[in-house]
């Protein structure tokens, strides 16, 4: 059988149960594409082909109950013997974990984050890390100092960020699926730009232990695949209370791939935040956006339109919380205990000051300054204080509306994917996140789904599902219920 | 000239980041503008609000307090950029100690 690097888990899965080709078959396909394709996309910084092909093997004896008895839990698993990208912030045990930044070059992981120990654990294969924005800062993974990833559907455009490297991977087939992480957007975006459906869990849904922090109040890991199923199927892996984790709630992870037997959008009660719908907003991403509205009435779905009143402050609220946040994380790379350390310094302040100076790039830096400034004395009250009281009052609106309606629906980002090097400014960048920062303020899920391609320039536009907190379950139903009928 | 709303120079040294001129002379408009921006937060009637710390609060949440496995010792010190014996290596920061 041949492309079965095309395979999305689901249809992987179940090839690999019926017995049509094994894991090492897929893993091997997906090893050939990656050597012919990655080469032009730029999506994997490193692939451990061996510890891939070790990985599939391993699986493949569970799955006829040979081997070691160490992988028998996995054995009904439909991650068994799926090999999945993984971002390159989350820490994989023996392998490079650099956060696309020259400050952790070299880097290797000593202990598995709590999502790769649950996906090893159903037998998944993580042996390639794809690129990012430095530390997850950024729109276009073009701040990543370790390598440049295109778009797959159009080599002069950026693939979004910051994880636009599992975006490329998953848009580009280079992988089954992908993790990612989404800050304040950072996997719904490049989804869209890629064509693919990106999942940023309700904050606390997922472990973040042995995921390198950026903001510690927003950032979630989520699945990034070809299709609404394949997201559940992850999640369900995913998901869940992590003692290592102290804002993982010990609440019960609903079975996500039976929520979605059935799905439809009849008498689905849909929200329009009326401030998402602006004159910015590119002509092709309005259409698509409408279009989809269009799809989902017709559907059955009722459409309502909502407010948000405080959306217009979130951008300013996320630009001082996350950097706040990001400071204070960061502080740890200062050229101690791993990491780069400068050959300049001949006391203990210069060791810090040069090792980070040499380190880090111009994204970072502009954002622990940012975030150093708005914590500092005098100006805490005016600015970071201030911040979390107004993000206070955008959860509220999100609250109020869920006593409404099931979901919202909005577009991703107000552009396509752009081009490489198209734009320069920080703010402008910035902007790419309008409509995904405020729902990771207020701690809710949502999930970017590909809603078709632009006429002329024939890129790929997903749009935003909204859902509920820890509503993950009636999310990805209606998220698969959009798919069908798109 | 436009007064200035951060000193990025003696925020960086704060921060423990040394920047070139080029840098400084880089980074002064763009976080002027960064930081112009956010200030639209003044605008808001904020008071009797609450802060909101996290996208979900959780209070005291705790586990038991068992001695479990660690990271082995030279595992820890597997990335370390310069290390003597057991300990990570640093330049002398107290002055006068034996180094």
């Amino acid at each position: 059988m041949s492309e079965l690097y095309r395979l999305g888990i689901e249809e992987a899965a179940a090839g690999l149960a019926k017995g049509d080709f094994s894991s090492v078959e897929l893993t091997r396909s997906v090893i050939d594409r990656v050597r012919t394709e990655n080469p032009k996309i730029g999506a994997y910084l490193t692939f451990d082909e061996e510890g891939a092909l070790a990985a599939a093997k391993a699986a493949d004896d569970a799955r006829k109950g040979l081997g070691s008895g160490s992988m028998d839990g996995a054995r009904r698993s439909p991650l068994l013997g799926i090999p999945v990208a993984i971002k390159d912030l989350i820490n994989v045990k023996g392998q490079p974990c650099t956060c696309a930044s020259k400050i952790l070059e070299g880097y290797v992981s000593p202990y598995d984050a709590t999502v790769i120990s649950n996906l090893k654990a159903a037998g998944a294969i993580c042996a390639g890390r794809v690129n990012m924005d430095e530390f997850a800062m950024g729109s276009s993974t073009e701040n990543s100092a370790l390598g440049r990833t295109v778009n797959p559907y159009d080599v002069t455009r950026v693939p979004g960020g910051s994880s636009g490297g599992s975006a490329a991977a998953v848009g580009g087939d280079l992988c089954i699926a992908a993790l990612g992480t989404d800050t304040g957007g950072s996997i719904r975006q490049p989804a869209s730009f890629c064509n693919c459906v990106g999942l940023k869990p309700s904050y606390g849904r997922v472990s973040r232990y042995g995921v390198t922090a950026f903001a510690s109040s927003l950032d979630q890991v989520g699945p990034m695949t070809k299709s609404v199923t394949d997201a559940a199927l992850l999640l369900q892996v995913l998901a869940g209370r992590d003692e290592m984790d102290g804002t993982t709630p010990d609440e019960p992870v609903p079975d996500y791939a039976a929520a979605l037997a059935g799905a439809s959008l009849k008498g689905v009660k849909i929200g329009l935040p009326k401030e998402y719908f602006i004159d910015g907003l590119d002509p092709e991403v309005k259409r698509l956006t409408d279009e989809a509205i269009a799809k989902c009435a017709s559907a059955g779905a009722e459409m309502v339109e909502v407010s948000l009143p405080h959306t217009e402050q979130a951008m300013a609220v996320y630009y001082i919380v996350a950097p706040a946040e990001a400071s204070a994380n960061l502080a740890r790379f200062d050229g101690v205990r791993y990491g780069h350390r400068s050959g300049r310094s001949d006391d203990v302040f210069n060791l810090y000051a040069r090792s980070r100076a040499e380190g880090f790039g111009p994204e970072v830096k502009r954002r622990i300054i940012m975030g150093t400034y708005v914590l500092s004395s005098g100006y805490y009250d005016a600015y970071y204080g201030r911040a979390l009281k107004v993000r206070t009052l955008i959860r509220r609106d999100f609250e109020t509306v869920f006593g409404m309606v099931d979901a919202l629906l909005a577009p991703v980002a107000p552009t396509p994917a752009f081009r490489l090097g198209e734009v320069q400014d920080p703010l402008t960048m910035y902007l790419n996140d309008l409509f995904t920062i405020p729902s990771s303020l207020a701690g809710n899920c949502a999930i970017s789904v590909p809603a078709g391609f632009t006429a002329g320039t024939n890129l790929p536009v997903g749009i935003q599902l909204i859902g509920d907190a820890y509503r993950e379950d009636r999310l990805l139903r209606i998220a698969k219920a959009f798919e069908e009928v798109r | 000239m436009e007064k200035t709303a951060i000193d990025v120079a003696y925020v960086a040294e704060l921060a423990r980041l040394e920047l070139t001129e080029e840098e400084k002379s880089v980074f002064q408009p763009q976080l002027d503008t960064i930081v112009r921006y956010v200030e639209k937060i003044s605008s808001v009637d904020v008071s009797d609000v609450p802060p909101t710390m996290h996208g979900r609060a959780i209070v005291n949440s705790l586990r038991e307090d068992v001695v479990r496995p660690s990271l082995d010792r030279e595992v820890a010190l597997a990335n370390a950029p310069a290390r003597t014996g057991d300990e990570f290596m640093l330049p002398k920061i107290v002055e006068g100690a034996e180094s």
